[in-house]
């Protein structure tokens, strides 16, 4: 109970103090709470809203889950095969820093303006994270795990899907966790530069079009209340007895 | 059949295979695509000496690298006692927590119109974007490494004597400094990969400008590519001078020994 | 009398861990407190450390009741207590801060060579073994003085012939500056080859059984009858078969 009371009385506060601010430095621009709450009542009255989370949505999670289903397997075989990893590995540090933003240009040429172009940048933000959580799994397996397999005569694919496998998932889905958040980020810039719906979008446009700062901060705080809710779900993942055993209290 | 000495040839070798193989797939790519536009390897090399030659290279790294600067330290500044304060204070932490939560998953760049609305169009408003994306993550890393304090070593330096300050400065501190340096690393990572968003969007120099008015101004894709090339460049750079951070005495103890 | 606990008891929540303790400590004694993992006997200790307040009942040591930790009274935990962060230097040298540059200097080196570690001065923790780091906390324990000197199972991640060595150290270094000691362990033999006297504790709630003067001088011959008799008597005490 007192776990909800103080962020609770903490959220109160800054909203009044955001309130207070508005109103005593007289601001024609930035908006107050009620502000922000009328403007998305708006938008969600003219069905937008909906429209644009749905957007937002579906190009996070298409381009994340093309990441999860490429990125496990490629990690489990760099973590598995080192002589792969040594070879690719100045290649993932050079590709890394680049923001998947700066891809765009080029996503554009291959994929053209629509959904591609930003689902492909979702892929590229999230498919490092996911397979470096999976090859940094498969790194740690402790070797007495390993070992007790070969013990019981189990021959490597064998031994990938009944040993390495299981004892990857609480690593891996932490990697997962990561990963997500990071797609949900880039998918927001994404979305600021190339594509004309979504939450990204609409923040860009309220602005751009007419100074709506309330649906710009309502757009924020959209975003970190949908991200927030995602990734909440996914944590609930880490209660399943398959991953349980790798978290601590 | 493999003398020690060709396999250690063999794994000094090996990390090269890959970039070469990648080279050379690229420009197989390019000299078999009808797409006239995407450049080829050589081509990219090209454009990055032509800028070399107008002297941008240099103006447009070290436009980037001073904002992720300014804005990573002042991020630093708040973050690390912030995150110490709140480490130390339960009722702190149950209170801010769920508010960094939830101002987590909001991208830095979705604070542009903000920012602009602040700060105008320029170095300022890339640096508080960059402030932004990195204090959270720094915050976070500095109140999960006083977390992850042995409480053996908290009751020692009570034990002998210490005051809540020396106690900070004398325990705590050293304590969390190998995991601090790691989540350091990890958020001048996101930090370059921010300003280099930032300047797409909202400046008019960087690295990231480059990339985009390269292609607006004249479809000039060898810079395009050029232009992302020296961000992996930097940004491994970056991360390199981070890690030797991790080397030193007072950090390395940290690390469970792996090479 | 150095230490004494008068009637001290210790809930926490609806759990009572300890029962009426009443002890006497005397000044330069070595006391063991053995009873099994769990039943109370850390949290006695963490009481006379001052990191826990009893549920009732007092300890005082020279007369003055125990409100907090202490600098003059250190305790020694197992070899994770050390700073890993420090050199072996920087450890013993942690609580001399009060004193002269020349003055820290000269402790730290006498503790050094007191605890066997010479030429490793400049060493950090993750270069030593486990024995060596053990010896290193008790150092940075002696060095700032204290009057009593807490050590809560310290051998326990040692093996058992590195225990062996490290008892012969502490007896040693015990006699050469003639601290107050009360040790706490769950091992019956080390309780007899160091004590002077063996506080046996029950299972939970822990209560006093019983305490046993241990009249061997040092050192002590683990195959004599003596030694055999008390040792078998705490076995006794304890409930214990005498074959495995």
């Amino acid at each position: 109970m007192r776990r909800y009371v103080y962020p609770l009385l903490t959220a109160l506060a800054l909203i009044a103090a955001w309130w207070l601010a508005v109103r005593y430095t007289h601001t024609k621009i930035f908006p107050s709470p009620l502000d922000v709450v009328r403007g998305l009542g708006k938008l969600a009255e003219k069905k937008l809203l909906w429209a644009y989370i749905g957007d937002s949505l579906f190009r996070a999670l298409t381009g994340y889950l093309i990441a999860v289903l490429l990125g496990v397997p490629t990690g489990i075989a760099l973590g598995w095969w080192s002589a792969l990893a040594r070879a690719t590995n100045p290649l993932i540090q050079m590709l890394r820093p680049i923001s998947p933003l700066a891809w765009m240009p080029l996503a554009v040429i291959w994929f053209g303006v629509s959904n591609v172009a930003p689902i492909f940048l979702i892929f590229l933000a999230s498919f490092f994270p996911v397979v470096l959580a999976t090859m940094n799994g498969v790194r740690n397996v402790p070797p007495m795990y390993l070992q007790a397999g070969r013990n019981f005569g189990l021959t490597t694919p064998r031994l990938l899907t009944r040993v390495v496998l299981p004892a990857i998932l609480p690593a891996t889905l932490v990697g997962l966790r990561i990963a997500f958040g990071v797609a949900w980020l880039v998918l927001v810039a994404a979305e600021m530069i190339a594509v004309d719906s979504g939450l990204g979008y609409l923040i860009i446009d309220a602005r751009n079009a007419g100074k709506r700062y309330d649906l710009v901060v309502g757009g924020m705080l959209l975003i970190g209340t949908i991200g927030l809710l995602l990734d909440w779900l996914i944590r609930r993942t880490e209660k399943l007895p398959m991953v349980k055993w790798g978290f601590r209290e | 059949m493999y003398s020690p000495r060709t396999l250690s040839q063999r794994n000094r070798l090996l990390p090269f295979t890959g970039v070469v193989l990648f080279i050379a797939l690229w420009q197989l790519g390019v000299a078999v695509s009808r797409n006239t536009l995407i450049p080829g390897p050589l081509a990219v090399a090209k454009g990055i000496g032509e800028l070399a030659e107008k002297g941008l290279l240099v103006r447009y790294v070290v436009a980037s690298l001073f904002r992720v600067t300014w804005g990573y330290l002042a991020a630093l500044a708040i973050a690390i006692p912030l995150g110490i304060a709140l480490g130390l204070s339960r009722r702190g932490e149950m209170a801010i927590n769920p508010i960094l939560q939830v101002l987590r998953p909001i991208s830095p760049l979705a604070w542009i119109p903000i920012a602009i609305l602040w700060f105008g169009v320029g170095d300022v408003s890339a640096m508080f974007l960059i402030f932004l994306a990195s204090l959270l993550p720094l915050t976070v890393t500095a109140l999960h490494a006083v977390h992850n304090i042995d409480n053996v070593h908290l009751s020692a330096g009570l034990n002998f004597g210490l005051s809540k300050a020396q106690l900070v400065k004398s325990v705590i501190v050293p304590a969390i400094l190998p995991q601090l340096i790691v989540g350091m690393r990890i958020t001048l990572g996101i930090a370059w990969l921010v300003v280099v968003a930032a300047e797409m969007i909202a400046v008019n120099s960087g690295l990231g400008f480059l990339i985009v008015d390269a292609r607006n101004a004249g479809n000039r894709y060898d810079l395009v590519v050029a232009g992302m090339v020296l961000i992996g460049i930097v940004g491994v750079g970056l991360d390199a001078l981070m890690r030797r951070l991790e080397k030193l005495d007072a950090v390395r103890w940290g690390y469970a020994d792996a090479a | 009398m150095k230490v004494q606990f008068r009637n001290v008891n210790m809930s926490f929540a609806s759990t009572r861990v300890l029962e009426d303790v009443d002890l006497d400590v005397r000044e330069g004694e070595l006391v063991c407190i053995l009873g099994p993992s769990g039943c109370g006997k850390s949290t006695l200790l963490n009481i006379v450390g001052g990191f826990l307040q009893p549920t009732s009942g007092s300890v005082t040591i020279d007369g003055e009741p125990v409100t907090g930790p202490d600098p003059r009274r250190i305790f020694v935990f197992q070899e994770r207590g050390v700073f890993p962060w420090l050199t072996v230097e920087g450890n013993i040298g942690f609580g001399l801060h009060k004193l002269s540059e020349a003055e820290q200097q000269k402790r730290i080196a006498h503790y050094v060579n007191l605890v066997g570690l010479r030429g490793f001065e400049k060493s950090y923790p993750r270069e030593l073994s486990g024995g060596m780091k053990q010896r290193l906390e008790v150092a940075r324990a002696l060095a700032v003085d204290p009057d009593v000197l807490y050590l809560d199972e310290p051998f326990g991640a040692l093996d058992s012939i590195t225990r062996l060595q490290m008892r012969r150290e502490l007896l040693r270094i015990w006699q050469a500056e003639k601290k107050t000691i009360l040790f706490v362990t769950h091992d019956i033999e080390e309780s007899v080859q160091l004590a002077d006297r063996v506080v046996v504790m029950s299972t939970r709630p822990a209560r006093i059984r019983r305490v046993v003067e241990i009249d061997i001088p040092h050192p002590r011959d683990l195959s004599s009858a003596r030694y055999i008799e008390l040792r078998d008597s705490i076995f006794a005490e304890i409930g214990l078969a005498h074959q495995v």
